[in-house]
């Protein structure tokens, strides 16, 4: 049904905007991550093109990955709140919810159950995708007791370590001594430590990334969907920078990232067993699925 | 443990037959019991609760209501601004909502709570007043409904226990109108109505009111179902041009709309915003709520008085019955507005209605807990009349 309805009748095709037909017609609605996923990004008419973010956002970059990596994306629906992302998510051709201040896993909560309940046989995923921000100050008892209650959708935390949007202030996921707005000291007290928190809260899924490896980091954000689906509340806490706010000059901010996978943001993956079954059993059809398909192609070859 | 709700078998039956067809017998019971009642018959999805004094009651019999398999799917929240948001992200997927809260738990939900009419969320929210702390008390007092007047909810306030059960079960039906499509608050008076027993006329539990239907909406849900597609690629209020702020304007004039559709419904289901006693009087008695049954007392004992004293029970809050009371109270020479606040919110409302607002006395005003003697009532209507009164309390 989903795919049918983001499919328009062919004779409505031409009264239509161009950019929806394209979307539809050369867009990842209904195809494999072979035919339109992050490996060949720039080859297919992706969910987000334009976006208002700076020059050399490496927000706006993972925010991209983000959507070539959905595994279904006319079944997906995004949440946000106030931060750079938002303005960057709410530009992507897919369904996004913008609530409150940091609300967004409360609203996903309710948005996640009330879909199981209408929708019972169906998988419907809801990402939220907030800032450090939305995820750790303001919203964070939403998203706690989201984790804590066990709530099946996938949290996404783009931790550019300060509040970028409203002009660069100090935030509880900024490093312990950044001299930032609000902090002209310095930040006085540690970085919040966001993957232990999931760990108590219960999350089945939980890794920490710079993603700097565009393969990886597509593999890691469909596992968090994944195993939401099946399993339980998962997390990403994925290092995005602030080009502005940190003084990172354009040309050197994949060098940035670089730099932090080997400080705060070295890569750590947690699962538990259900989570692992959930990601092996998918990966194997996925696999299974990827050599039959090579099979074809090379028995049409020969 | 694992328990298996029972799936029930209801007969699903409209609006007006609820209300207004459907055999009721009577029961004596509390206002709380009310309004979880009349939730056991709204055919509710989704129930959100967080407990908050003098509300708790209400949304512990909803969790009955939903173990007995009157409610689908229930839970609790973290606090209110969890309970408020998730009621909003919910109603995104094209579900029957409803919560409740009380003063304080109003107020931390209120961020959330006044985005609903803008977001188009078509819940019902049930406020059982208190008072705003501090210094802390758990006391009625109705001064939060002032703070949700400006929002674009509907709003009705509930004189008793019969009151209750009747407005909330109306309060679905309005909010889902394809013309309407905003939330619907239901306050009635904490304590003094919610734990308060009272003689309730109800239709059997075996009715529930038709389904909530998603693809009714004029909003449709984000549920990647219900065309046309929300496939949003350009959020044009996000930006700082003109088109923006014109979008902005024009979306909160549609929902002033909504709150002013919504009034056809108030007569056609609850049968007008006001109740009018003696039209003919020199001086009203205008209340909402609690107040009004002792406006009716106030009103009751002045009649045996043969005095020329009338009564406008005001039903609905927002939207607010301006031309009603204009047209009522045109040869009236004052108008009493007893009120459960010091602020005297509905007084303003008054005055602002009609064109002469210098015949409109505010008060009697009791707060912080305190009852509402009639006594105080008839010492205005005294004064007012040019009468002495010899007031013992």
């Amino acid at each position: 049904m989903s795919l049918k309805y983001v499919t328009p009748v062919a004779m409505f095709k031409k009264y239509l905007p161009k950019d929806y037909v394209e979307l539809v017609d050369f867009g990842p609605f209904g195809k494999t991550q072979d035919e339109a996923g992050p490996g060949n990004m720039g080859q297919f008419k992706e969910l987000m093109e334009e976006h208002p973010m700076c020059s050399g956002c490496w927000m706006a970059y993972y925010i991209r990955l983000i959507f070539a990596s959905l595994p279904c994306p006319e079944e997906t629906v995004t949440l946000g709140t106030a931060g750079c992302g938002r303005l960057a998510i709410s530009q992507a051709a897919v369904p996004f919810i913008y609530g409150n201040y940091g609300d967004q896993n409360a609203m996903a909560s309710g948005l996640s159950r009330a879909f199981r309940l209408r929708f019972p046989d169906k998988q419907k995923d809801v990402i939220t995708i907030a800032g450090d921000g939305g995820t750790m100050d303001i919203g964070f008892s939403m998203t706690m007791h989201s984790w804590i209650r066990g709530e099946r959708f996938t949290t996404i935390m783009l931790d550019n370590e300060v509040y970028g949007n409203t002009g660069g202030q100090e935030s509880g996921m900024s490093p312990k001594g950044a001299v930032l707005k609000m902090a002209p000291g310095g930040k006085q007290f540690n970085k919040m430590p966001a993957t232990d928190l999931a760990k108590a809260a219960g999350c089945v899924y939980i890794v920490r990334m710079s993603p700097t490896n565009i393969k990886k980091a597509a593999k890691i954000i469909r596992r968090a969907i994944f195993v939401a689906r099946e399993v339980g509340p998962t997390f990403i806490h994925a290092y995005t920078s602030c080009n502005i706010e940190y003084s990172i000059p354009t040309e050197e901010v994949f060098a940035d990232a670089k730099l932090r996978e080997k400080d705060r943001f070295q890569f750590e993956e947690y699962m538990t067993d259900a989570a692992k079954e959930v990601i092996d059993r998918i990966e194997a059809e996925e696999k299974a699925a990827h050599r039959a398909k090579k099979g074809i192609v090379e028995e049409e070859v020969n | 443990m694992s328990y298996e709700r029972p799936k029930l078998v209801k007969t699903f039956v409209d609006i007006n037959y609820m209300l207004k067809e459907a055999p009721r017998k009577q029961h004596f019971i509390t206002g709380a019991q009310a309004m979880a009642e009349a939730v056991k018959r709204a055919n509710v999805d989704m129930a959100i609760a967080y407990p908050i004094t003098p509300q708790s009651e209400v949304m512990h019999l909803v969790a009955d209501a939903f173990h007995q398999g009157h409610v689908k799917e229930y839970y609790r929240a973290e606090e209110e601004l969890g309970t408020m948001s998730a009621i909003a992200g919910a109603s995104r997927a094209g579900v029957r909502l409803f919560t409740a809260t009380s003063g304080p738990g109003l107020l931390r939900g209120l961020e959330a709570i006044v985005s609903w009419s803008g977001h188009r969320v078509p819940a019902v929210l049930g406020i059982l007043t208190r008072v705003v702390n501090a210094p802390l008390s758990i006391q009625p007092d109705n001064i939060e409904m002032a703070y949700m007047m400006h929002c674009g909810a509907v709003m009705l306030h509930a004189e008793n226990q019969q009151d209750t059960f009747d407005m909330t079960l109306a309060a679905f039906a309005i909010a889902e109108k394809v013309d309407v499509y905003i939330p619907v608050a239901v306050a009635t008076e904490g304590f003094f109505v919610t734990h308060a027993k009272g003689y309730v006329n109800m239709t059997s539990d075996e009715l529930a009111l038709t389904p909530f239907d998603a693809i009714a909406a004029p909003v449709p849900a984000m549920d990647n179902e219900t065309p046309p597609a929300r496939i949003q690629r350009d959020a044009p209020v996000q930006k700082s041009n003109f088109m923006s702020y014109l979008i902005h304007a024009v979306w909160q004039q549609e929902i002033w709309d909504c709150n002013k559709r919504a009034m056809k419904y108030v007569y056609e289901y609850l049968g007008g915003p006001i109740e009018v006693q003696n039209p003919e009087a020199d001086v009203f008695v205008v209340a909402s709520g609690c107040a009004a049954a002792q406006a009716r007392e106030a009103h009751r004992t002045s009649r045996e008085l043969g005095l020329s004293v009338g009564l406008i029970k005001v039903r609905a809050i927002r939207p607010f019955p301006v031309d009603e009371i204009r047209a009522t109270v045109k040869n009236a020479k004052a108008l009493i507005v007893p009120e459960h606040n010091i602020i005297g919110w509905l007084a303003q409302e008054v005055k602002a209605a009609i064109p002469n607002g210098g015949i409109v006395v505010g008060g009697p005003r009791v707060y912080g807990g305190m009852t509402l003697p009639v006594e105080l009532i008839m010492k205005e209507i005294h004064t007012a009349l040019g009468l002495e009164f010899n007031l013992k309390l």
